[in-house]
């Protein structure tokens, strides 16, 4: 089988057997997250805290590691800098030796996971106990955690169960989850009780102090460093904070992103070795005695494994500010219906597990998964810690493009007048050049429709191209939108006439597929007293980008920015149709231009039904506007116009029009521009848009409107019906 | 138990489904008395004055006892009203695990330890760690999980916790 097909099977298999438990529990915390959010109020002001926290360490890094190494040694304890895993658990072994020390019980800890501890002690004769419940069922399972915070949201509560009544000998068969708990609970204090040692990570590491902060919900860690009278804690290097200062909007930040909880149950500040008494079960005596008599050791284990080359790394660095809440997996469409178990690499999970893999596993790991990060942007507002965790993903795709083997490039020459160095997937090098292909086709259309459809050349596209065949293809319109205005004359508000004056961001889908729409925009700009131009002006860089064709994106930035800044110079404003062109505009040209032409432009570009309403807000007639007259809509608004915060706006033009708007709470289509197209991620991409498709269906008398391309067709996909963009419903010309 | 809260604090343990007692230092062995279930096991709180008197609790247990206990009971050396947090130090008498091991959890707290929100607690705790570095866990309700598939009270920590909130202190 082609990778495309293999992965399709993967993707098919993870569906049937993963999907429903997946779901139902990332969705459920993403809910949470938002709910928590909304109840505190210093939410933004923690998140820029955190942030700015997270810089100044990573900043400072070799001075808190310095600085770390002398106050655990003042408490008495040991700092070990580890290289990478061979060499941390090659540390760990030998302190287990030392002690002499048979059974250990471990704490949730990604980074052990990282390090492959427990195979490597257990291959040195240690038993080691999860006792973490999600890592407790991964470890009895024999599978790979799913998830950053829940590794074993993956099982339902049957699947547990029935995995628990095979693997032990019980008396009575476990069933709900309280008995799974409870037998889980009891048969891991045995363990605690008699185990040697205790390993745990830590979520942060104070180096003033020397500190281990944990953040659990069980208690499991608790009583894993303390009980045992050895304790060993690992932790990545990135995990340092100056001091206690500097840990409080974590600690509220935390439990929020990751669950939707106000704060954690448990949130432990160990500065080792602790003045608790160590637990001697078979010793008759009490505790207070006790706390004289032990001798507790404690280990802080640092590890680099590819940590200081990150931080070097000017697009990597940002991962490392990374606090493994897991709110990118679940506020992730794709994410909530294949899991982790797609979703991410050796051992790290979601969106943010392509800076993690690429940086400690390299390419070849994180290009296994890091086309499912489809850019929609979602991740970056859940963020407790603000990483621009699709720029990452989409720097990584660049990496990989350019590390491809060439074989295929005579196919799309021509087609491609990207950037690029040969060698890139040839997809990507399709789907990176969507313009020129949308011009050849609409010049050659209807014949071009009529060849791209039919049987022969879906085969071809999809051996070559990787174009799923089950997929409508855009079809592409003789008169563009350039021409019809050309022909009508121009902007029917003359200048002189005019309230504003404002340039129509004619992208190739507007310019070439969805020519309604723009014929409707320009007579909505211009019943409201707007002259319109609408010049030649170059794809955004949107589809290249969403390739990870970064240097092909960077030169239509410049491009884009050429042919617009004289309008932006006359005091013209920008209206763009297709939201992930304006959020082009918005976010991705901070990284392609320079600072002030990405301020001018951001800031005197619109969304055009964000346009409308500021013209509605500043006077205009909105009269002047087709009436809705009570009709009633379904409205599925675009996953980056809904992060810029933009969906608000055409909810509030309709209604005030007199339309009956329900918008989607569903809040992805699954279709994400080209990636639904690929013969690879199809089926996920309809598994994905089956959530809104449900939501809609509950409404058949409603008519179904949305803003991006990707979700109109993707609609269309699945109603089979004439999805259209909510300005074609303001139209004065409508009929 | 039918008590409307009185204050923040009081609202804050409402919510995450504890129990809480207004008592003062004259009726603390009454207070404690109520609020255990034997077998029970204690720290030793002559240090803020307080006598447990002919409350059945073991105080300053061995490990056995301590394993054996269905509550403990133990100082927190702050209160946060906005979450209903509470501070235990992780002391030389064992709070740390005599608030963890039993599945119920009695915390006693001066209301003069209570403070409005995290931010202010932070504050308290910096001042503690300027004089040197300090050991303790910030709880928040009881013990709990979701791993098994649905929420779950009482894992490896308490199933229930109860404060006692000394007025006059």
């Amino acid at each position: 089988m082609s990778d495309a097909r293999l992965k399709a099977a993967e993707i098919r298999h993870l569906l049937e057997t993963e999907r429903d438990a997946i779901r139902e529990n990332t969705t459920h915390m993403n809910r949470e997250r938002y709910d928590a959010a909304a109840r505190f109020e210093r939410y933004e002001e923690a998140r820029d805290a955190a942030r700015a926290v997270k810089e100044d360490a990573i900043e400072r890094l070799p001075e808190l590691i310095e600085r770390v190494r002398e106050s655990v040694e003042a408490n008495g304890g040991t700092v070990y800098l580890a290289d990478d895993a061979a060499d941390a658990n090659r540390y760990i072994e030998e302190v287990v030796r030392d002690r002499d020390a048979e059974t250990l019980v471990k704490s949730k800890s990604m980074t052990t996971e990282e390090l492959d501890l427990n195979e490597h002690l257990e291959a040195a004769g240690v038993d080691v106990y999860e006792t973490d419940l999600g890592e407790f069922v991964v470890q009895v399972a024999d599978e790979a955690p799913s998830h950053l915070v829940g590794p074993s949201l993956h099982k339902s509560t049957a699947a547990i169960a029935e995995l628990f009544n095979a693997h032990f000998d019980l008396d009575e068969p476990l069933e709900t989850a309280t008995e799974l708990t409870n037998f889980a609970r009891d048969y891991l204090l045995e363990r605690i009780v008699e185990a040697d040692m205790g390993v745990t990570g830590a979520n942060f590491v104070l180096a003033d102090s020397g500190t281990i902060v944990l953040v659990t919900n069980e208690g499991n860690a608790r009583k894993s460093a303390v009980t045992p009278d050895a304790h060993v804690a690992v932790a990545g290097v990135e995990k340092l904070i100056p001091s206690v200062e500097e840990l409080e909007p974590f600690t509220e930040l935390i439990a929020r992103a990751a669950t939707g909880q106000d704060y954690p149950q448990y949130l432990t500040m160990l500065s080792p070795p602790v003045d608790s008494p160590t637990l001697d079960f078979d010793a008759d005596v009490p505790l207070s005695e006790a706390a004289g008599e032990s001798d507790r050791e404690f280990h802080l284990v640092l590890v680099d494994n590819g940590r200081t080359a990150m931080r070097e790394d000017d697009q990597l660095r940002e991962t490392l500010y990374c606090i493994r809440c897991g709110a990118c997996a679940n506020s992730c469409a794709n994410f909530q219906h294949v899991g982790g178990h797609a979703f991410g690499g050796e051992t790290y999970t979601g969106g943010i597990a392509t800076g993690w893999e690429a940086g400690i596993e390299g390419l070849d790991t994180a290009a296994e998964f890091n086309d499912l990060c489809t850019g929609c942007t979602r991740c970056v507002n859940a963020c407790p810690v603000k990483i621009d965790i699709p720029w990452i993903n989409t720097v990584v795709r660049d990496r990989i493009n350019r590390g491809e083997d060439a074989e295929l490039d005579w196919l799309v020459e021509g087609l491609t007048p990207d950037a690029e160095p040969g060698g890139m997937s040839l997809q990507k090098r399709f789907f990176g050049n969507f313009e020129t292909v949308a011009k050849l086709g609409s010049a050659t259309a209807p014949l071009s429709n009529w060849i791209a459809n039919a049987g022969p050349a879906r085969g071809l596209m999809e051996r070559t191209l990787g174009i799923d065949r089950r997929r409508d293809l855009p079809t592409f319109e003789r008169e563009t939108l350039r021409k019809w205005f050309d022909a009508r004359g121009g902007s029917r508000v003359p200048l002189a006439d005019a309230d504003r004056e404002a340039v129509l961001y004619a992208d190739p889908y507007t310019n070439y597929v969805q020519v309604d729409r723009g014929r409707a925009a320009v007579r909505v700009l211009e019943a409201l007293g707007v002259h319109v131009r609408v010049p030649e002006i170059p794809e955004s860089g949107r589809a290249p980008l969403s390739q990870g064709m970064v240097a092909t994106a960077d030169e239509r930035a410049s491009a884009v920015y050429g042919a617009l800044a004289e309008h932006v110079d006359a005091g013209r404003d920008v209206v763009v149709v297709e939201p992930s062109d304006l959020a082009m505009f918005r976010r991705e040209y901070e990284k392609l231009l320079p600072e002030r032409s990405y301020e001018r432009l951001s800031e005197n570009s619109y969304e055009v039904l964000e346009y409308v309403y500021g013209l509605l807000e500043n006077g205009a007639d909105a009269g002047a506007l087709a009436d809705g007259d009570g009709r009633t809509i379904a409205y599925h608004s675009h996953c980056q116009q809904r992060t810029l915060g933009l969906d608000a706006h055409t909810e509030a033009v309709l209604d005030a029009r007199g339309y009956d708007v329900l918008s989607s709470t569903v809040e992805c289509c699954g279709m994400a521009g080209s990636f639904g197209y690929k013969a690879e991620y199809y089926e996920l991409s309809m598994d994905v848009g089956g959530d809104l498709k449900s939501e809609f269906a509950a409404h058949p008398d409603r008519e179904i409107v949305a803003s991006g391309t990707s979700c109109l067709e993707q609609l269309d996909a699945l109603f089979d019906e004439g999805t259209r963009h909510p300005v074609e419903l303001l139209d004065p010309k409508r009929t | 138990m039918a008590v409307q809260p009185q204050t923040e604090f009081e609202a804050a343990l409402r919510r995450q489904g504890s129990s809480w007692t207004r008592t003062t230092s004259d009726a603390f062995a009454a207070a404690v008395t109520e609020a255990i279930e034997t077998p029970a096991v204690a720290t030793d709180l002559s240090d803020w004055g307080l006598d447990f008197g002919d409350a059945p609790v073991t105080v300053d247990p061995t490990p056995r006892e301590l394993l054996g206990a269905t509550t403990g009971v133990t100082g927190a050396s702050l209160g946060v009203s906005s979450y209903g947090s509470l501070l235990l130090p992780s002391d030389a008498k064992g709070t740390e695990p005599v608030s963890l091991y039993p599945e119920r959890h009695v915390a006693v707290v001066s209301e003069s330890d209570v403070v409005e929100d995290v931010p202010a607690a932070f504050d308290r705790l910096g001042d503690e760690f300027a004089e040197g570095p300090k050991s303790a866990v910030f709880a928040t309700g009881p013990s709990a999980t979701g791993d098994m598939g649905a929420l779950v009270y009482g894992v490896h920590g308490p199933k229930a916790v109860h404060v006692i909130v000394l007025t006059d202190r």
